[in-house]
């Protein structure tokens, strides 16, 4: 394996990268200009209170009530932040803590809390992380836990979603929580005229928040008891590749267009591997003269494949398992605050003839949704659900769901 | 060609900085502006295209009192070009040494979308804008001192240009001193101050939150009372609502805009946006006596 080489190259250029980022000029501070002759004299001040906490702190809830056709709602949905019973969940608070380390880093802490159907709160560490500010040439590296960059939904948190409940895609290749671990990541954002970024993200490979792969020791996959190796080598890591690349089209239409690979061993036993790969793109349009951001019109789409090697055990021989999904979604932003959205989601694909394992069974899914910001810090949304699973009964749910901020102003990526 | 290829790359968040930092920087910089002088610049989508210009920007220049909190962060991340990192060598916070108005006593959202730093449009004044030139200029100097002579003739024929319309706006704004205005944002807080106009009724109930039909009523009441004859309106502002407030007050909706670009004519024109703008209110005032 060649992994181990590169890992030696990643580190090489993050230690490059720090050195020259310690040898830049050191920024001399803005002169204070002359008061203007135009009138009375502006008084000069150091104006502003940004900047002057060292670390902004934010914390987002996350409520959903409804209900659904389907007494058993974990089995139906697939996300471990969707709705997961009848009448009202905590879908997540999340505290966030961002800021600058220092002129070299970036911080960011994700502290999620739930609260489970027998009421007991679960704290999760869902990313803490440090990213570099200042490496030449474009680069960029990531250490610590974060969502992986696969796709465009897995690297997102619950409440920047256009949906109540993740994409059954989701749920399918990365679980409930998404696919997230620790490790490091690289990024080249590479000198073309068009917006262009290459990613390499190294990970561990096991655990919950990894069940394509490692997954947790004694689960099930594809009717296989997990037993995920210790690292021994290199090989034994994830490794994600993403692409990604965007136009704008004029000067309100942008498109987004990526591909992303996700390749490590799995827990089924020694040489057996997992690789994920899959597809994104994303079209809006933005009036120019948007107020808030509306109008606008944008969809968006994933489309993932997954090869599942599964391990020889005493009563079943090696296979290999091939699955699929996709999801594809539009969100109309009528006018200021008023959105209305569809989105059809669709898994399948030859996972075997284990009728027992109705999670691995294709299925089909079609949602309608509608949101109210009463201002960019809360909002209100509606969603009605039609599921469609072969094997079992089809199943119809209605989920209003709320959302409150609090703190740091969050800053939304595209 | 030459000059292109040595050319300063400025990157300005909304077009007002770009329009000044183009009048200072000459043939000597090249300035792209990340909002459109048409749209909400509190909501600004950070598109992957914003991240190539910072990648390549030598500067910088944003407002800096919060207006762009919710694009700009993740832009300059993406951008990873140390320059233009917070205390790097390109960045410019245009408010610097400007006194801001309306800094709230403290931060509670339940007053609306407040900006912790002070009101965030003060270019809205011409004074500040000096200012911004000045500072402008002092930054050019520094990063490209073989231009520096050019950058300061510009500052001056800019200034000199600046003081001479505002004498002239003052003059055509001198007969309405005291009278009051209604904005839909607090956007004109600084302009009125400048030209001794009044803006403290806004469609908007609290910054940033819609225009509720309650609060309309309220603001028609105080139009009578006050005998307000017009509503200013952008381009992004929702003109229904204020022609339907002008309608039942008697009043007239003028078009005005914060941004150059954001009324014909005006395109990267600092001071022939400003023009527009007092020659649109002055002849509502007028025709509202």
């Amino acid at each position: 394996m060649n992994i181990a080489r590169w890992l030696t190259v990643l580190w090489f250029l993050f230690a490059i990268g720090i050195a020259s980022a310690q040898d830049a000029p050191v920024p001399t501070p803005t002169p204070t200009p002359t008061p203007a002759p135009a009138g009375p004299p502006p008084i000069t001040v150091a104006s502003g209170t940004a900047g002057k906490n060292y670390l902004n702190l934010s914390l987002d809830g996350l409520i959903v009530v409804g209900a659904s056709t389907e007494p058993d709602v974990p089995g139906l949905q697939t996300g471990g932040h969707d709705p997961s019973q009848r009448g009202f969940t905590v879908q997540n608070v999340e505290v966030v803590f961002d800021g600058a380390v220092d002129p070299y880093f970036r911080g960011q802490a994700n502290v999620v809390l739930q609260i489970d159907p027998d009421g007991e709160t679960v704290v999760e560490l869902e990313e803490a992380y440090a990213v570099t500010t200042s490496l030449p040439k474009g680069l960029q590296v990531k250490v610590g836990q974060y969502f992986t960059e696969f796709g465009r939904l897995n690297p997102t948190h619950p409440h920047t979603w256009d949906f109540v409940d993740q994409p059954l895609v989701s749920g399918r290749m990365f679980g409930g929580d998404g696919l997230r671990s620790v490790g490091a990541r690289i990024s080249w954002l590479m000198p073309t005229p068009f917006y262009s970024e290459l990613l390499v993200s190294a990970q561990n490979a096991k655990g919950e928040t990894a069940t394509s792969f490692g997954g947790v020791t004694g689960d099930v996959m594809f009717g296989r008891p997990l037993d995920p190796d210790d690292v021994k080598s290199a090989g034994d890591l994830l490794y994600v590749p993403r692409y990604d690349a965007s136009f704008d089209i004029g000067e309100t239409q942008t498109v987004v267009v990526g591909a992303s690979g996700a390749f490590g061993p799995n827990g089924t036993g020694a040489g057996a591997d997992t690789g994920i790969v899959g597809i994104d793109a994303l079209w809006k349009w933005k009036s120019a003269r948007a107020d808030k951001g509306f109008p606008f019109v944008k969809v968006q789409g994933e489309a993932m494949s997954r090869r599942y090697e599964a391990a020889a055990t005493p009563l079943l021989p090696a296979e290999t398992f091939e699955d699929h999904g996709t999801y594809l979604q539009a969100v109309w932003g009528i006018k200021p605050m008023w959105t209305l959205g569809a989105r059809y989601d669709r898994v399948g694909g030859d996972v075997g003839d284990d009728p027992a394992d109705p999670a691995f069974q294709p299925r089909e899914r079609a949602s309608l949704e509608g949101t109210w910001y009463p201002t960019e810090y809360s909002k209100l949304r509606l969603q009605y659900a039609y599921d469609d699973r072969t094997g079992l009964k089809d199943a119809s749910s209605v989920w209003l769901q709320f959302e409150f901020l609090l703190g740091a102003h969050a800053a939304h990526k595209f | 060609m030459i000059t292109l290829l040595l050319a300063l790359k400025v990157v300005a968040t909304t077009p007002e900085y770009g329009a000044v930092a183009a009048a200072i920087g000459g043939d000597q910089v090249k300035v792209t502006n990340l909002a459109k002088a048409t749209e909400d610049p509190h909501f600004v989508d950070a598109k992957p295209s914003h991240i190539v210009a910072l990648s390549k920007a030598d500067i910088l220049i944003e407002g800096g009192a919060d207006l762009e909190v919710g694009w700009l962060p993740p832009l300059v991340e993406g951008a990873r070009n140390a320059k233009i990192n917070a205390g790097g060598p390109g960045r410019v916070r245009a408010s610097e040494g400007i006194q801001l108005l309306d800094i709230p006593a403290a931060l509670d959202r339940s007053l609306g979308d407040l900006h912790a730093a002070g009101n965030p449009h003060f270019m809205m004044d011409p004074a500040n804008a000096k200012v911004v030139a000045d500072h402008l200029c002092d930054v050019f100097c520094r990063l490209d001192a073989a231009s520096c002579p050019a950058y300061k003739a510009n500052r001056d024929a800019f200034a000199a240009k600046l003081q001479a319309k505002v004498d002239e706006w003052a003059k055509a704004l001198a007969p309405f001193k005291g009278k009051p205005i209604v904005t839909y944002h607090p956007t004109w807080r600084y302009f009125a101050a400048r030209f001794g106009l009044v803006s403290e009724v806004y469609l908007e109930p609290k910054p940033g939150i819609p225009p509720s039909p309650p609060h309309l009523a309220e603001v028609m009441q105080k139009m009578k009372e006050q005998h307000i004859g017009l509503v200013l309106v952008e381009p992004f502002q929702s003109r229904k609502t204020a022609e339907a407030v002008a309608e039942r007050t008697g009043a007239r909706v003028v078009d005005v805009c914060q941004f150059p670009g954001g009324l014909s004519g005006t395109e990267g024109d600092y001071v022939g946006l400003l023009d527009a703008d007092v020659k649109a209110i002055a002849s509502a005032l007028a025709a509202a006596k």
